[in-house]
Formats: C-alpha cells, structure tokens, sequence
C-alpha cells in the first residue's frame, strides 16, 4: 500500500495545532486513495509526544531525534526529510506551509526533481487525483491544480484545514539518522515573541490599525486579544509606524490569516489587508468612519469611537467567560 | 564580489485582477506591472552594498514575456550594472520549472551572492531561493531582515515563527530578502537617463518539465452582505450576542 509522508512541525516543543491539522487531512486523503498515513517528527526530543499524532490519524511516526535537530536547520530537515521519503516511498508529501515549511518544502522538492503546491487551501481527491487549490494574487482568485509528478508534494496552510480526532493508535519507530551536515550555523534564537500566539497558529486575531494611534494605545487591543485567547494582528501603516512588529503583519506583503473571528479595530480595510485577511470565517469591525470600506465588507461591525467600544467588548467577554 | 539579482514583474497590488475568456490565466488587459515588492529589497541591498565598496558589479535576472524589461529597466535606473531577460513566451505555475531556467544560466555566470525577494505576490508560491539552491549546490538563507558580508562571511538576521534568528554562512550564497532589510530607493532622474543608453539582453528560454499545472481560476466565493450591528460601546452587547449565537464564534 502507498504512503502519504506528513512533514510535522513543533514551536517550543510542542505540535503546532496545524500538525494536527495536516495529519488529519493526510487521512482523509489517505481513506479515499487506500494509502497509509506515516507522521514524521524531528527535533530533539520527540519520543514521548509522538503517539499522539496517532490520535489525528497516523497509522506511523517516524521520530528523528538528535540534539543538532531541536532548531530547524535548513540542510539537516531536508537530510531527515529525504531518508523519510527513501523509508517509506510516499505518493504524496505534506508540509505545513509555515515558514519553515515553506523553507524546506522546496528544498525536498529540487532534491527529488518534483513539483511543489505550496499554500494549499483545498485538496480534494478527484477521480483517483488530487484537485488542488492554491490562492493567486493574494486571493484575489483561486486556482485549481494538478500535480502530474510520481511523488507530489504539498504544503498546506494552517488553520483552513479540521483538525480531527479519530481516536487511532500510531506505532512509533525512530528514523535511522544519516549523515547530518550544514552549510549554515545557527548563531543565536531570539524569541522575541516569547510563547505569543503566532497570527497564522490563532483562531482569533484582534487587529488594530492607524487608528489605535500609538503603541502605548496598543494596550486596549492587547486586553481584547488576552480576554479572548487571540493574537494581536497589524496593519502595514502601524507596521511601518514601528508601533508593532513585523511579523503581527497581516495582508498582502504581511501574513495570510485564516481564524475564525477576525476583529479590526481602527483599520479601514485596504485592498492589501484584505488579501492576508479575507479568509477569515467571520470580520468584525470597529471603525468610526460609517463610509470606511471595511464597514460594508464586515460580517458585524460598530461604527463608533475605538477607544470607547475595545474596552467595552473587553469587558463584556470578562462577563460571558466569568 | 558580483552580485546577481533575480527579479519578478506581477501585477500592482491594487490591479482587479479578471480571469480570462479560457479560464486558465489572467487577463492582463489594464493591468499595470509592477516590479515584486520583495524584489526590491533585494534590488536595494544589492546597490547598498555595492555603494559600501564590497560589490563590484550586480546583475539582474528576470523570466517572463517582452514586458518585463520595463521592470529590468527600473532595475538598471535604481542602479544595478546589467540585466538580463529570460524570454519566455508562456506562464507557468510550476516554481521547479522556473527554478531549472533560472539555474541553467546562472550555471554559466560568475556570482558570489544571489538575493532575491522572499516571495512573488502573484503566484505566493515561496519556492525558487531554496529550490535553486538545491540546484546550484549553495546555501540559501530565507525571509531575512538584517544582512552583513565580510569577504566570504555572511550574517544574516531572519525572520522564524515567535521571532527571530541569527546565521552564519559563507559565499556564494542566496538570501531570500523580506521587509525590513532596507527601504528601497526610487529611481533618480539620472539612473532614469543612464538607464535609457543601457541594453535588456534578452535570451529565448522555455520551461521544461512542467508537473504543476492550472486546470482553472475561480473568484473567490461572495461573503454575505455584513450588517452594522450599532453605533458606540452601546451595541458591544449586541453584537456579543450575534457572535455567540448567529456566528456562533465565540
Ligand atoms: C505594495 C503594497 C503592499 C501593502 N501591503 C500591505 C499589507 O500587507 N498589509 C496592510 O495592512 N497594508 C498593506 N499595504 C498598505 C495599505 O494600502 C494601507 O495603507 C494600510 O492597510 C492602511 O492601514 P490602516 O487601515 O491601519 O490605516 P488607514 O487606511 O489610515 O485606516 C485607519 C482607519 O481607522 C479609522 N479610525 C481612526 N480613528 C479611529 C477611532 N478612534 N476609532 C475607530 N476608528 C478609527 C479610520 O476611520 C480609518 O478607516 C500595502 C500597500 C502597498 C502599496
């Protein structure tokens, strides 16, 4: 029977919810095609955790351990990945498109002179072949795919794909490590962000714009997205204003964000912004500009004064979640 | 030290962007080209360090039809040294075939340090800086903020999910270049008329190997029409309760 290899991902040790995702997906793949799922996992100390991919779905893990392996390493991850594929001859291989994944996917793709889909947002099988969906120009339409190559390979995108439970037990067996070298060197990790939710890893994002005004004022949006276990997102011109950090910036030359509540507060609804936002499953906005163009693309929104309605929300979530 | 800059044109991020009467590409009628945002950080850090005294010359490359050489040629007035068009006559999706046009001729060029953006905001595929590296046999460092070269060492800040990185390498090398590296220059009246004395060379290229293909384009589903749930903190409760039951988000 053919395999279907699942690239898996970990940030501070721990699966990243859209492991799970991919895992789940690769079965669903799997149920139709009549393959078998195979997980792997790299990193340093993965052992103990690994069974519970079964839980989504692998029939297999495939652990590679080793201390060189705890940060991701562009040279020794495609090594791993390519013993992986050498082990278990897959048909198909999933990524996570994170930007590790979007590192090492195509690197495994070159090394096996093979096409890559990268930033799936949709995979069906139809008539026995994937149909792939992929957004062009920042989604402004959608392409459907075809990957012709005897091993396809696919990222996905995290958070559009169900993460589901089926209760499966995966045996676990450890990868034979080969020969690991690199042409780079890692010197230093900053966590900047510490253990904060990345905009592409949350279900929720409260988003601010120009309009929140300053960095300090950022704390009213910081409360909303604390109370509701969301990530804080930014627009390009509080980005560029250096109120917030890059990688909170979501749209077109930001992050492609796909939640299932997106609320944007003080923004006015770009085209760009649009694009890494538009996906989300419901827009909420606060804006006080009735005639903002967000305001007739939103789901909800509240026209009105920002500094009045944030911490007002705030307060009225404290009270439903006790 | 040479420089080779590979640089894409795509569509202008506010273009409507419409699907064409076959239903398999764009129509590009009223569309104005822009050179890839990412590409310009590239294109930028390429002059920069070529103004610092540590490059000698910088090559752009680009792929795609005869129109690409108005981008080349924005390329060559922000000040890179030469440039070069790999013709081609049609699209394609497929990053390894492109990968395999690019790396066949940088295979008969001189370069120490390849930059190119992170990412096209066409396609979004991310795939040709680590796929040509593959290919070329060289290291390549993505999505980076922060590059230093001294002679063969190269350090690099990148960006990683919750914050960032510092790397190490040596040339020849690709860096994939992300926002925050630089702020790219406009082109000055100067570089605009040295520009216009200056050729496009132009190869004749064609993809070879295609797995990756586009059965169809679609737009994307219409969100339902939104509703303004009230004006001021007096419709925050309102507007709880429609997330909770209608949206049931929350
Ligand atoms: C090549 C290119 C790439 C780009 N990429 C991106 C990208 O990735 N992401 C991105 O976001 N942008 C991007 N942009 C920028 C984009 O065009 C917009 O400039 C930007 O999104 C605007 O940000 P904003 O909505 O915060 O600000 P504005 O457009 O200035 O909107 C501010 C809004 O806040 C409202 N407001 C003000 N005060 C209050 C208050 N007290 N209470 C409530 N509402 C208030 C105003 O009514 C207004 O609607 C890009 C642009 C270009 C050219």
């Amino acid at each position: 029977m053919s395999a279907i290899l699942v690239v898996t991902e970990l940030q501070n040790n721990e699966f990243k919810k859209s492991s799970f995702e991919t895992v789940s997906q690769a079965r669903r793949l799997a149920d139709s095609l009549g393959q078998t799922v195979t997980a792997l996992v790299i990193g340093s100390d993965v052992k103990a955790k690994a069974a519970s991919l079964g839980e989504y779905g692998a029939d297999q893990v495939l652990t590679a351990e080793d201390t060189k392996l705890e940060n991701f390493n562009p040279d020794y991850y495609k090594t791993i990945v390519i013993e992986a594929v050498k082990k278990v001859s897959p048909e198909i291989v999933l990524f996570i498109a994170t930007l590790q994944g979007r590192d090492l996917a195509p690197r495994v793709a070159a090394a096996l002179e093979t096409g890559l889909a990268s930033d799936c947002t949709g995979l069906e099988v139809v008539d026995g072949s994937l149909e792939i969906e992929h957004p062009l120009y920042a989604g402004k339409v959608f392409a459907k795919l075809s990957l012709e190559s005897p091993v396809k390979i696919l990222s996905l995108r995290p958070g559009v794909f169900e993460a589901k439970m089926n209760g499966k037990q995966a045996v676990v067996n450890s990868l034979e490590l080969p020969a690991l070298e690199s042409r780079i060197k890692i010197k230093e990790i900053n966590k900047t962000g510490g253990d904060k939710l990345d905009v592409t890893e949350a279900d929720i994002i409260v988003t601010g714009g120009r309009g929140v005004r300053s960095a300090e004022n950022f704390k009213i949006i910081e409360e909303l997205a604390t109370v509701l276990n969301a990530a804080v997102g930014a627009t390009r011109a509080v980005v560029d204003s250096e109120w917030r950090p890059h990688d909170e910036q979501v749209g077109q030359t930001g992050k492609v964000v796909s939640p299932s509540l997106y609320i944007m507060c003080g923004a006015s609804g770009s085209i760009q912004h649009w694009a890494g936002m538009s996906g989300s499953k419901c827009i909420v906005a606060v804006n006080k500009d009735p005639e903002a163009p967000i305001i007739k693309r939103a789901d909800y929104s509240i026209v009105g004064d920002l500094f009045e309605v944030v911490p007002a929300l705030t307060q009225e979530i404290k009270k439903i979640k006790g | 030290m040479k420089i080779i800059v590979c640089l894409k044109q795509v569509p202008d991020t506010e273009a409507n962007i419409k699907i064409d009467t076959n239903g398999k590409s764009i129509s590009e009628a009223g569309i104005k080209f822009i050179i890839n945002p990412y590409s310009e950080y590239a294109i930028e850090e390429a002059i920069r360090l070529k103004e610092a005294g540590k490059a000698e010359s910088i090559t752009a490359v680009s792929w795609g039809p005869e129109r690409v050489s108005e981008a080349l040629k924005t390329a060559l007035a922000m000040g890179v040294d030469d440039v070069l068009l790999l013709k081609t006559d049609s699209y394609s999706v497929d990053s390894f075939a492109t990968a395999g046009i690019l790396a066949a001729k940088l295979k008969t060029m001189e370069y120490d340090l390849i930059l190119m953006g992170k990412e096209t905001i066409d396609d979004g595929s991310m795939q040709i800086g680590p796929m040509l590296s593959e290919l070329l046999n060289i290291p390549c460092v993505t999505v980076v903020t922060k590059l230093d070269v001294d002679g063969e060492h190269v350090t690099v800040k990148r960006e990683v999910e919750g914050g960032s990185e510092i790397i190490e390498t040596s040339t020849p090398c690709i860096i994939t270049c992300q926002k925050g590296l630089n702020e790219p220059r406009y082109p000055s009246i100067r570089g605009v008329m040295m520009a216009k004395k200056k050729q496009v060379t132009t190869e004749q290229v064609s993809f070879e190997g295609e797995n990756l293909s586009i059965n169809k384009l679609s737009y994307p589903a219409a969100r339902s029409e939104g509703k303004v749930v009230g004006e001021g903190a007096d419709a925050v409760a309102e507007l709880v309760r429609l997330l909770r039951e209608e949206a049931k988000v929350l």
